[in-house]
């Protein structure tokens, strides 16, 4: 296997006295889609945020490219832009259009001038179809065009590792195949993902592995075809019929 | 007294509060309070609303030692009524070797209230954005301060400007109070010119140029209002 892209090492994470990840240890090698499946409560959208440190991990290592972002002297914000990250929620500002949306953090963090920044963002629009939408206000698009402006958001700072929280679950069913969408051409054109996500369909077709996460722990791992036609935990079993109702 | 005019009731109104002679000879000083005024609440709000924003940020970064001391600052200039702080600087300072004039304490004291009330506004303002803004902005890299001025506070101004300007006319219309220390602003002037000529006309005088100061920005904080009733994402 190739040095893996990202790197969970033995990831704890407690919220006082509430244990909620106890123990992961995951490989996402690069290029490859993980789909992250699980109860509510199972620790999987903390595991993901310890990722870029929204959530600073009680014990355990988090590599990027074989470096710790949780090391000691590393630039947080320079690692941040190394992952993507997608939230369910949007989270797009509202004070902004949309190239705006896209282009802060390419002239504040970055430090590109303005016309390179809308050259870059346009061209991220472009990679989710919303180009056209650029002069439009957030409030003025749906759910699923925002959701891939975020996405935009985040791809236009050309990252390594693209994070996924339940990116479809606040959008009206109509909605959910456009952003599927994007995400297909991602795993594509190669980018590493780690998705949290109820859509099983999408896992089946576009995931090269499916993780079922409980009680803070890896529970099962393998093919989405073996975890979701013959999973071999008793736990797994009993979600998979609970979702499938 | 059989020579004195009998005078109407509106007669004796005008003669009261529009005499013409009075007005003739007083307006001038009025104009001087006027500036004053001006030239105080200019200072004040540009100050308050600075330091409020200030300090409404540093409360933001999370120093506990810190955000006790704005506490504790903003609750305490917010109980105390104006006029006592006046007084206890003006005439208590001396004592311990702080001589201020009779404007800069207005000016320090005003500043310091507005800034109370306008820290615990922006604080709202701030805390009432989206946790997952904060969120989404570190998460492409933005730093603590970058994300505060790009992202949290340019959609916090717009919720607490109308509050905020409520609150600074409030505030700046307390330069009154820098009468009873001999500040010449409108009020003091106003009140002189009425002993000197015995007469109410000056006070008149005196309530049009607070209107003319204040009227504007009352208007002006209800359009604020209306316009920035902010349509959500």
């Amino acid at each position: 296997m190739k040095r893996p892209m990202l790197e969970i090492a033995g990831l704890f994470k407690a919220f006082g006295e509430n244990a909620i990840l106890n123990g992961i240890n995951l490989k996402v090698p690069t290029g490859e889609l993980v789909f992250v499946i699980g109860p509510s409560g199972s620790g999987k959208s903390t595991m993901l945020r310890c990722c870029n440190r929204l959530e600073e991990p009680t014990s355990g290592a988090i590599l990027i490219e074989g470096t710790d972002i949780c090391g000691l002297g590393v630039d947080i914000n320079a690692m941040r832009r190394k992952v993507g990250m997608v939230f369910q929620s949007f989270n797009l500002y509202p004070h902004l259009n949309v190239r705006s949306n896209v282009s802060l953090a390419l002239r504040k963090v970055l430090k590109l001038p303005r016309a390179e920044a809308d050259e870059r963002s346009m061209a991220a629009l472009d990679l989710v179809g919303l180009a056209q939408r650029a002069d439009f206000f957030p409030s003025q698009i749906s759910g699923g065009q925002q959701q891939r402006v975020a996405i935009a958001r985040a791809l236009a700072l050309e990252p390594k590792v693209m994070l996924f929280d339940e990116p479809t679950s606040a959008l009206d069913p109509e909605l959910v195949g456009s952003v599927l969408a994007v995400m297909r051409d991602l795993k594509a054109s190669g980018m590493t993902m780690l998705v949290v996500s109820h859509e099983m369909g999408f896992a089946r077709e576009a995931a090269d592995r499916v993780i079922f996460m409980d009680g803070g722990v890896i529970v099962e791992e393998g093919a989405p075809e073996a975890v979701f036609g013959a999973p071999k935990h008793e736990r797994t079993q009993a979600f998979l019929s609970r979702v499938r109702g | 007294m059989c020579g004195a005019k009998r005078m109407s009731p509106l007669e004796r109104f005008l003669d009261t509060f529009l005499n013409p002679r009075v007005i003739g000879k007083y307006w001038p000083d009025i104009l001087d309070g006027l500036i004053v005024t001006l030239e105080l609440a200019i200072a004040v709000v540009v100050t308050g609303i600075l330091v409020g924003l200030a300090l409404a940020c540093l409360r933001a970064v999370g120093i506990r030692a810190a955000n006790i001391a704005i506490v504790c600052f903003a609750d305490i200039l917010r109980s105390l009524p104006p006029l006592v702080l006046i007084l206890l600087i003006y005439f208590g300072f001396p004592n311990i070797g702080i001589v201020l004039s009779g404007p800069m304490v207005v000016y320090v004291v005003l500043s310091l209230v507005l800034a109370a009330f306008a820290e615990e506004i922006f604080w709202a303002g701030i805390t009432s954005v989206d946790k997952g803004q904060w969120e989404a902005a570190r998460s492409t890299g933005l730093g603590f301060a970058q994300t505060l001025g790009y992202v949290v506070l340019p959609q916090a101004v717009r919720l607490t400007l109308p509050p905020l300007a409520n609150r600074a006319i409030a505030i700046t219309k307390m330069t009154a109070l820098g009468t009873v220390i001999g500040v010449p602003e409108i009020l003091y002037q106003a009140t002189t010119a009425q002993s000197f000529s015995g007469n109410a006309s000056p006070l008149t005088l005196g309530a049009l140029a607070y209107l003319a100061l204040f009227l504007p920005f009352v208007v002006l904080a209800r359009w604020l209002e209306t316009r920035f009733a902010w349509r959500k994402a």
